[in-house]
């Protein structure tokens, strides 16, 4: 399955997007939080989610979602650093949104371009 | 260049860890108030991680970049990171660097901070600080110019850039969501880039 990895420059928000979402994702084991600094301090930490995209891989790809400012910039460096080792990629989605829609589909065994698609479509959705 | 790139270092993290405070109210004005504590974070980190007795100056500077990396938290993070792993990849096995190759090096850590930041000259970033030093820096090499004397054209360049920043507006990061509200404040990236600059020039005129 595909595996799912969450940056915030909270580990709370971080892990509480990965509950949240494995709430809709029955025994789906590929949800992982990549939040915050090593000390817990805000921020994020390219090496962090580097190995949590390891982790997360069982070997059908990895989908990165992250939040605002040097989490997609911290993303991005952790895909290169990977250099090719994880098929990765960042969807471009709203992150709780995002991740529940992702996690629901990626627990299905959609393929990864699925995956990406339903995490993006998330942003669409209309609160009222 | 004379000296070690340890104390090098160590000077361009004394130097940041002094304007902590400084760096972090300029970035309350405009952006998230953690420039300063990140970079310092960093820096402390640096000192405690990277070892004193690595003398490949490439292998010094892509560990440093590294710690940058995992430690610093903001956007600083991969832009520093990425810059000293850059530049480490010029200075890969040497234990030296001449004027020209520091040039390279400046190139190499712009060019990395462009790619990650995707940003160019004008967006009221370090870059508006960086890319005017390294071309005064070339040119005067060009000319013949020591490292110290072409350090010093640079810097004065770097601080011009970091006036320019104050007219424009921020169209990158977390100032950018203040719009023409940015315009009067310098830009803190563009402010501890320069201090970078500043540092090296610093220690390479005391230990040359």
């Amino acid at each position: 399955m595909v595996g799912l990895v969450i940056v915030s420059h909270s580990w709370k928000i971080a892990e509480g997007v990965v509950d949240l979402a494995q709430q809709m994702a029955g025994d789906y084991k590929g949800l992982r939080a990549a939040g915050g600094l090593e000390d817990g301090e805000i921020g994020t930490d390219a090496v962090r989610i580097m190995e949590a995209v390891r982790d997360a891989d069982e070997g059908d790809g990895v989908v990165i979602l992250a939040d605002l400012g040097s989490g997609v910039m911290s993303a991005e460096t952790a895909v290169e650093f990977l250099d090719g080792e994880v098929n990765v990629r960042i969807a471009d989605a709203p992150i709780v949104e995002g991740a529940v829609a992702a996690a629901v589909e990626a627990c299905a065994g959609s393929s990864m371009e699925e995956v990406i698609q339903a995490a993006e479509e998330a942003r669409e959705m209309r609160k009222q | 260049m004379a000296g070690k790139v340890y104390d090098c270092m160590k000077k361009i993290g004394d130097v940041i860890i002094e304007n902590k405070d400084f760096l972090t109210d300029l970035d309350r004005e405009i952006g998230d108030a953690d420039h300063g504590v990140n970079m310092a974070r960093g820096f402390h980190a640096v000192e405690e991680k990277v070892p004193a007795d690595l003398t490949d100056i490439g292998a010094f500077l892509k560990k440093t970049g590294m710690t940058l990396l995992s430690t610093v938290g903001g956007a600083s993070g991969p832009l520093y990171g990425t810059a000293y792993m850059e530049a480490g990849k010029v200075a890969a096995g040497k234990e030296t660097i001449t004027a020209d190759e520091f040039n390279e090096m400046l190139l190499a850590a712009i060019a990395g901070i462009q790619k990650r930041g995707k940003a160019v000259r004008g967006e009221k970033t370090m870059l508006d600080a960086l890319i005017p030093a390294q071309e005064t820096y070339a040119a005067k090499v060009a000319e013949g110019a020591g490292i110290v004397d072409a350090l010093d054209a640079a810097c004065e360049k770097a601080h011009e850039g970091i006036e320019f920043t104050k007219t424009i507006r921020a169209t990158k990061g977390r100032a950018s969501y203040l719009g023409d509200r940015s315009i009067g404040h310098q830009d803190p990236g563009a402010t501890s880039a320069t201090l970078t600059l500043e540092a090296i020039r610093d220690y390479l005129k005391s230990n040359s």
